[in-house]
């Protein structure tokens, strides 16, 4: 039985909406994920439900819980103590789960983020420009394309050689698989060539922000077993990932929520 | 060229325009009624003291908004950097009153995309292009500019029927060292803890200052807001909070992204204390010689110490961005690149380096005047301020 502050973290993503909370010792001891949908504002209050529970849970009992909101949606949440931004709350969440050095990567539905750690600190960061390729989204664009869902897109992959795809819009790599599909290229092969394309962007993200081994990735892509796989052979070096890795950004705006006075 | 005594025409579309816009083409057209001069220039590196000394008024004419892109972009291609497009687009739809309203513009062989733009910008309004070097470091480049001044002073000099004295020049001079004084006095307002005026305050003022027709006037309402400014941070008035993080923006002109780029620094807890672009500390530091017994070869050298991107090398701006880091006790460098200005981002990767070998963070922004990246660009901007 626990006693004294929770800390809450709420990490409304593009795609998902992450909820971590976290005891008085920083011990993980909730996880939720929901799609986030339209609307962040209908998303936060779903994920307020996960408050009122740990308010009310009779193990918990504390009533004493701060909530710290991040994610692209952190704005809409009106019972958030603070909000402060997914870098911070991912190098933080990170550096709980793996160790405060090293760089963290982060795929998320709509950016990428290669957030350099030191000393459990954000020392520096890098993003993907304000479009979508080397995200989530292009995967989920492309396996949508070949119509197959995204583990079913890894595993194709796993079997194929990669087809080259050369364009790095969205928009403009979506035509060219129609191209492919429509010269009769095998699907494995196209499949194969769509993660390729997205790793090789993560991968060059991470190169330009001068990032250094280890390696840790976070976010939806976490436990896509080929992208980690093949992100650890671009990068030279082992890529390190956990189930609990999609809530880091959840999991360091708790502890943030925890240090708040 | 232009006959400097043309009928003074509103533009066609002028009923389309909304109340301000009338009333700004009014205010121009009594300027020029009344027999003002008007001269528009883009660049930093334009000797303003030729145009006072013809009598002109010197206006920018640096395009800031994304009103007039698309209709820019129906003769300019889509990949080009936002200024040159605005400015294009704004004598394109004549949408500025001051363009439309210049006799002259002056031009400058800056970066590839001017100087390209301003052959069609020559189809619209008649265009004079300064041949700026590529370098500084060869005395034919020094010469060859001060040559072109020499060119400058003489295309005034017919365009208008007069002789520009080195008198005039003198005056000049001294007139626009003490406007950049006055500048330079207010900049320096910000070292103090907390400064003394909000970022977005002190951009602001430096952009609405290339709109000015009376250089006298604009010098003693900078000394005036000067001193009111340096009295309400004397008696611990000022509006920034002291938690404030200290931020130097260095890069392209930030005239179109004050509000994109400068507001959203100081919403999230960050101030600008050092405005490093062409508007700013990096160009206005520079004073021209007054006793010189040349002036006009003194105006032309003072111009060509300007450290832009567009030089080759151009190691001083290095230099003088870490003095400003150290002057102005700056917490983090934030350096920001309009879309498709590969001088400015190009270079970007040696001012990271001399930024964070002065141990101090960078992070470098590549933006345009449109509001799409609007999100995306918060996050950033309040991420590393977090990390300060």
């Amino acid at each position: 039985m626990s006693s004294g502050r929770l800390g809450m973290g709420v990490d409304i993503g593009s795609t998902a909406t992450k909820v971590a909370v976290v005891d008085a010792d920083g011990g993980l001891v909730r996880t939720e994920l929901m799609p986030t949908g339209f609307s962040s504002v209908d998303a936060a209050e779903r994920a307020r439900a996960v408050l009122e529970a740990c308010k009310s849970d009779r193990h918990l009992c504390t009533p004493d819980v701060r909530v710290v909101a991040t994610g692209y949606g952190r704005v809409a949440v009106p019972y958030a103590d603070k909000v402060v931004t997914e870098i911070t709350c991912h190098g933080r969440g990170a550096a709980r789960l793996f160790g405060p050095e090293g760089t963290v990567i982060d795929v998320g539905g709509q950016d990428t983020k290669v957030i350099r750690l030191r000393a459990g600190r954000v020392a520096k960061f890098a993003m993907n420009d304000k479009c979508a390729a080397g995200t989530g989204r292009f995967l989920e664009v492309m396996a949508d394309r070949l119509g197959v869902s995204q583990g079913e897109l890894s595993a194709l992959a796993r079997a194929g050689e990669p087809t080259r795809i050369s364009s790095m819009c969205t928009v403009f790599a979506e035509s060219e698989v129609i191209g492919l599909v429509g010269r009769g290229e095998p699907r494995e092969n196209i499949a194969s060539g769509v993660v390729e394309s997205v790793v090789a962007r993560v991968a060059t993200l991470a190169a330009s922000s001068g990032a250094a081994a280890p390696y840790y990735l976070t976010g939806g892509l976490c436990d896509n077993g080929y992208v980690v796989e093949r992100l650890a052979a671009l990068l030279g070096a082992p890529v390190t990932t956990c189930p609990e890795a999609r809530y880091a950004g959840a999991l360091g705006a708790a502890l943030t929520a925890l240090d708040m006075g | 060229m232009t006959d400097a005594s043309a009928p003074i025409e509103l533009p066609r579309t002028f009923e389309e325009f909304n109340e301000q816009r009338r009333q700004s083409f009014l205010k121009v057209k009594d300027f020029k009624q009344a027999g003002g001069r008007l001269v528009g220039y883009l660049c930093s590196y334009t000797p303003l003291e030729v145009i006072d000394a013809a009598g002109a008024s010197a206006v920018g004419l640096c395009g800031t908004s994304d009103e007039v892109i698309p209709a820019a972009e129906e003769v300019l291609p889509a990949n080009l950097c936002p200024l040159i497009k605005s400015t294009y687009g704004f004598a394109y739809s004549q949408k500025c009153p001051f363009t439309h309203f210049s006799d002259l513009i002056v031009g400058e062989t800056t970066c590839d995309g001017k100087k390209k733009m301003y052959e069609l910008l020559d189809e619209l309004k008649p265009t004079h292009i300064l041949h700026l070097p590529q370098g500084r470091s060869r005395e034919h480049e020094r010469e060859g500019w001060y040559q072109e001044v020499v060119a400058l002073k003489e295309a005034l000099e017919r365009l208008y029927g007069i002789e520009i004295t080195d008198g005039a020049l003198r005056d000049a001079a001294r007139l626009r060292n003490r406007l950049r004084r006055a500048t330079l006095a207010l900049f320096e307002l910000q070292r103090s803890d907390p400064p003394a005026m909000s970022g977005v305050e002190l951009m602001s003022t430096m952009f609405a200052g290339t709109f000015n027709f009376d250089v006298r006037a604009y010098v003693e309402s900078l000394e005036r807001l000067c001193e009111q400014r340096s009295a309400q941070a004397a008696a611990g008035e000022s509006a920034v909070s002291p938690a404030a993080k200290r931020i130097l923006i260095t890069g392209c002109p930030v005239g179109g992204v004050i509000g994109k780029v400068g507001a959203t620094i100081e919403r999230n807890g960050g101030v600008v204390v050092c405005e490093d672009d062409c508007g700013g500390e990096r160009t206005n530091r520079f004073m021209v010689d007054e006793e010189a017994p040349d002036i006009l070869r003194a105006i032309a050298e003072r111009y060509l110490k300007i450290n832009c991107s567009v030089m080759t090398p151009n190691d001083d701006r290095f230099a003088a961005t870490r003095e400003m880091v150290e002057k102005y006790r700056v917490d983090g460098v934030i350096e920001c690149v309009l879309t498709a200005c590969h001088t400015f981002n190009v270079e970007a990767a040696r001012m990271e380096r001399a930024v964070e070998a002065a141990g101090v963070p960078y992070m470098k922004l590549e933006t345009d005047y449109s509001s799409g990246d609007l999100g995306q660009l918060e996050t950033r901007i309040a991420a590393f301020i977090e990390t300060l």
